[in-house]
């Protein structure tokens, strides 16, 4: 008797999750990057994103290789340390139907990157920008990065004097449209707000607590798993219903707030410490702040506003995407030389 | 009175000179001299005689120095005259050394409270009382600082000669339709005129007659010829900084986008980012580039600089672009604000490890338009970044050009394939050398059907774009990426050979053609010395190069930098012509003069 493996589920594109998958990883067994790059290969599954109109971007970093192990039929792009943002920007502006995916690390966008970083965010670009965020500079071998805590010490003893910068408050300072935190450790939450960031038609900043396994996983390491793990307070529990599904499935009324993206798609916001609005920026500040005084790093969507414009507003470009439009629409006739030959007479 | 020259001559100062003298005007920067300027070289330019205007400013908003040169050539030389005929001091802050620096014999037109003609006797002195003049004619005085420079235009005007109707018009078309302007500047110019007219004393010295030698020719800058060419060229995307001297180039394409590079909804076709360094601008152009679009930045070197380690990523993963280098001597090795030949180096092998890139030599307003337009074929065809060298000098200069030639024919797109072509494909790989030419074919992000995703890299990558780290996989990528820079000889622009035979070889490119132009005619008239003329327009080098190195017994590299940057590349790629090959050098910020290049040329054959 012969048996044959049950079908493998598929989407509502006909594509199985290996459909989404890319080369096999590089990195170091147990390292936090891989558990996000599963969960950006459920999300995309679950949101039936057509892979060939992905653009997957990244700076230099062991975090920065990631793209190369999820999504085999989008374009990926592996661009210089820090930078990636002005290389989307590029891409995102030439055609504005792509659905552009970045994935960064602390030391490619909080050092050498933020500058890029904050510009992109205040053009609003389109993106999800994923920080894999583990203190560390870790394809350097485990040099402090920018988000290490004050105080955090390193395998070989090295404590760091430096206060750090949290790239979730900084990107609600610069008025971010999508702000959230997660830990790599919670695959459920991070494919929940990854799914709500592809239904976001922004800027997506996604710090994800990502640990180091190799050089910042100690237990002195402020974002190590166990330290992580025990510091973890959720904000809310987040539901997310994409546009499609919105007939089949009723959202939890009551104590729970609903955000609508411009598609239709709906995120739901349990939450779980009191008054939490997830549309309210100043209130996001305040919790954020107050986290970091009590040591906890607080994880949840944690400000979403979906109706700022993006940089293809500012720019006024064509709905077309600017690299569909032929020769006749790109190349002023003759009369138009003439014209400004004239001028100059 | 005659003055002795350096190079032997004298000059006769009893002589008139017809159509064929240089003015410079010390004004302070922010007066609004420009305005002032623009409208006597434009009436000169419109009464038939071939001129061209330079600016020279400091780094400065308002409040510096400022000089603007004039030259007027019947001949239509229009490179920098030395010399200086005409001197109109306006600045009492340099008038002093305005008046020093003269030949003997020059005339001056001063403000007249600053008693210029006690410094020498061997000028020819015009006081103006300027103010005066400027409360009688001007109404409102906090205008007054404004139109005292168009009192100049009308003395200057009335003491050569010119046609007061052209300078109307001149003034019409400066001040584009502000009515109030244009009759309070008319009323200032009438002023200087009309007391010119019966108080200064005639002169024989300068004139301008109505000749036809300008007759349907424009003025313009590089910058903005540049982005014609550019908008021509179906620019997509735009990444830029603002540094001078290339600013006005982005905001000239800003201009001319508004109006003509609109869609039928009234939304642009062309997406134009300021963006928050040239690190940042670079990226932008790389991203669209990579994504499809056609893309370019504009800046000068310290940009490029910055640039550079992306740079060596768009070479390296074979992305387009197009660079505008309007170059510059600085800051951070120089002036900012004069011009040079500074770059060549740095453009020709830009960014770390092995890079070579192609690049534009434009040498007139003609080729700044040809050249953008082509730079964006040149940089899809081989997939790569393309850079368009000028400097200050054919930037932000107006010089005088023939009206621009419409570019016919098709954009050419390179080798993209798309999904009907992917799918007839066997064995799609993006680094593949199947035509032998060094190109490889590109897919673009977005293409549906499921084939041609490949993954972008600066780092080692095999034929199949995969990642690779073995030692012949990088050999092979290198050398073919070298292939590819052979192939280019075939496309970019061939130079400019003048030969005469003479083995006496020239060879020049970008702003000092017109330098070089009327150097060879004094060295040929003055010193009965014949020269073959090889005026450079692109890198990599081709066989007319080949040629003419091997056919002249010594080359006389002019350029404008101090290391003679040409001339080290030329030993490079011609090692056996490198005891031939002498240069010419003029770096002190100044735009190049003949006289220069006769000298030096003369000092090397004593
Ligand atoms: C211009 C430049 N400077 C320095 C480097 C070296 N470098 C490579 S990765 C890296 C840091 C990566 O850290 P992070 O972004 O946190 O990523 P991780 O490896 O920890 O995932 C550095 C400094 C580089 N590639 N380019
Ligand atoms: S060094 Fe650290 S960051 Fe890099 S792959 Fe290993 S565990 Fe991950």
């Amino acid at each position: 008797m012969t048996t044959t493996a049950p079908a493998a589920p598929t989407n509502k594109l006909g594509l199985t999750k290996q459909d989404y998958v890319g080369s096999k990883s590089t990195l170091c067994a147990g390292c936090g990057h891989d558990s996000i790059t599963a969960q950006l290969i459920n999300a995309a599954f679950e949101m039936n994103i057509e892979a060939h109109k992905v653009g997957k971007y990244s700076g230099i970093g062991c975090s920065s290789k990631t793209p190369a192990y999820f999504f085999n039929q989008a374009w990926g792009f592996n661009s210089v340390h820090g930078r990636m943002p002005s290389i989307a920007t590029g891409a995102c502006v030439a055609n504005r139907e792509l659905v552009n995916i970045g994935v960064s690390g602390d030391g490619d966008s909080m050092s050498i990157g933020i500058g890029q970083l904050v510009h992109m965010i205040r053009r609003n670009v389109p993106m999800i920008y994923i920080i894999e965020d583990n203190g560390v500079y870790g394809l350097t071998k485990g040099q402090f990065s920018a988000t290490a805590d004050l105080g955090s010490v390193l395998k070989h003893g090295t404590v760091n004097e430096l206060a750090p910068i949290d790239p979730c408050t900084l990107a609600l300072e610069l008025g971010c449209g999508f702000v959230a935190r997660s830990f790599s450790g919670d695959p459920k939450q991070l494919n929940t707000i990854l799914k709500a960031a592809m239904a976001h038609n922004g800027t997506c900043i996604i710090d994800v607590i990502s640990p180091c396994v190799t050089f910042n996983n100690h237990d002195s390491s402020t974002k190590s798993y166990k330290n992580a793990k025990d510091h973890d307070f959720p904000l809310h529990e987040l539901g997310f219903v994409q546009f499609n599904e919105l007939e089949q499935v009723e959202i939890p009324a009551g104590e729970s707030k609903v955000v609508t993206f411009p598609d239709g798609s709906r995120v739901s916001f349990r939450a779980l410490r009191e008054d939490y609005d997830p549309t309210d920026r100043f209130g996001a500040m305040k919790v954020l702040h107050e986290g970091v005084e009590k040591g906890e790093f607080l994880t949840g969507l944690l400000y979403v506003n979906t109706q700022k414009p993006t940089i293809h507003d500012i720019t006024h470009i064509a709905d077309m995407p600017l690299v569909h439009l032929g020769q006749a629409a790109l190349k002023p006739g003759k009369d138009v030389l003439a014209q400004c030959m004239d001028a100059l007479m | 009175m005659s003055t002795a020259l350096a190079n032997g001559h004298t000059l006769d100062h009893t002589k008139t000179l017809v159509n064929d003298f240089s003015i410079e005007i010390g004004t302070v920067n922010g007066s609004g001299s420009q305005t002032a300027n623009s409208v006597l070289m434009r009436t000169i330019f419109q009464m038939g005689v071939p001129v061209s205007g330079k600016n020279l400013f400091p780094s400065n908003i308002a409040g510096l120095p400022t000089w603007f040169q004039i030259r007027a050539n019947t001949k239509g030389y229009v490179a920098r005259k030395a010399i200086v005929d005409l001197m109109i001091c306006m600045n009492p802050e340099t008038a002093k050394d305005d008046v020093l620096k003269l030949a003997a014999g020059a005339l001056v037109i001063y403000d007249e409270p600053l008693k210029l003609n006690t410094l020498r006797d061997d000028l020819i002195y015009y006081p103006v009382p300027f103010q005066k003049l400027v409360t009688a004619s001007c109404p409102e005085p906090k205008l007054h600082k404004l139109v005292k420079n168009m009192i100049y235009v009308g003395v200057a005007g009335q003491m050569l000669g010119l046609d007061m109707n052209e300078t109307k018009n001149a003034i019409t078309k400066q001040l584009k339709g502000k009515q109030k302007a244009i009759e309070i500047n008319q009323a200032a110019v009438d002023a200087g005129y009309a007391w010119a007219a019966e108080n200064m004393p005639a002169q024989n010295r300068l004139k301008v007659v109505p000749d036809n030698k300008t007759t349907g020719n424009i003025i313009i800058d590089g910058n903005a010829a540049c982005a014609l060419g550019s908008m021509f060229a179906g620019v997509q995307v735009v990444g830029w900084y603002p540094i001078t001297p290339s600013s006005s180039l982005v905001e000239s394409l800003i201009d001319y986008a508004d109006e003509h590079r609109r869609d039928e909804n009234g939304k642009l076709t062309v997406a134009i980012v300021q963006m928050e360094d040239e690190l940042a601008s670079a990226g932008v152009v790389f991203g669209a580039g990579w994504a499809g679009a056609r893309s370019m930045t504009s800046t000068s070197g310290p940009g490029i600089s910055l640039m550079s380690e992306f740079i060596g990523l768009g070479y390296f993963s074979e992305i387009p672009g197009v660079f505008f280098n309007v170059a510059r001597t600085g800051p951070s090795t120089g002036l900012p604000t004069r011009t040079m030949q500074g770059d060549i180096d740095i453009c020709a092998k830009c960014s770390h490890g092995d890079t070579l890139h192609i690049n534009l030599y434009p040498g007139n307003m003609s080729e700044c338009f040809d050249f953008a337009y082509e730079s964006f074929n040149l940089a899809e065809r081989f997939q790569t970044p393309v850079f368009v060298v000028t400097d200050l000098d054919l930037g932000m200069q107006n010089w005088m050009s023939k009206p621009f030639t419409y570019p016919e024919g098709d954009f050419d797109r390179g080798k993209v394939v798309g999904e009907k072509e992917l799918a007839a494909m066997k064995d799609w790989g993006r680094y593949k050398d199947v035509d032998g030419d060094g190109i490889p074919y590109r897919s673009l992000p977005g293409t549906p059907g499921g084939k041609g995703a490949y993954f972008t890299r600066g780092s080692g990558h095999n034929a199949m774009a995969l990642y690779s780290e073995k030692p012949e996989d990088y050999k092979e990528l290198v050398d073919r990426l070298r292939a590819k820079y052979e192939t280019a000889k075939q496309y970019v622009p061939k130079p400019i050979v003048d030969g005469t035979g003479s083995k006496r070889g020239v060879l020049a490119f970008g702003s000092s053609d017109p330098a070089v132009m009327e150097a060879r005619d004094v060295l040929s008239e003055r010193f009965q010395k014949k020269t073959d003329y090889l005026r450079l327009r692109a890198l990599p080098f081709t066989s007319e190069v080949d040629a003419f190195i091997k056919e002249s017994d010594v080359i006389y590299v002019v350029e404008q930098n101090r290391d003679g940057q040409m001339k080290a590349l030329l030993r490079e790629f011609y090692p056996e012509a490198a005891t031939k090959l002498k240069s010419v050098l003029h770096y002190n910020g100044m735009a190049l003069d003949a006289q220069t290049i006769v000298d030096q040329i003369n000092a090397f054959e004593k």
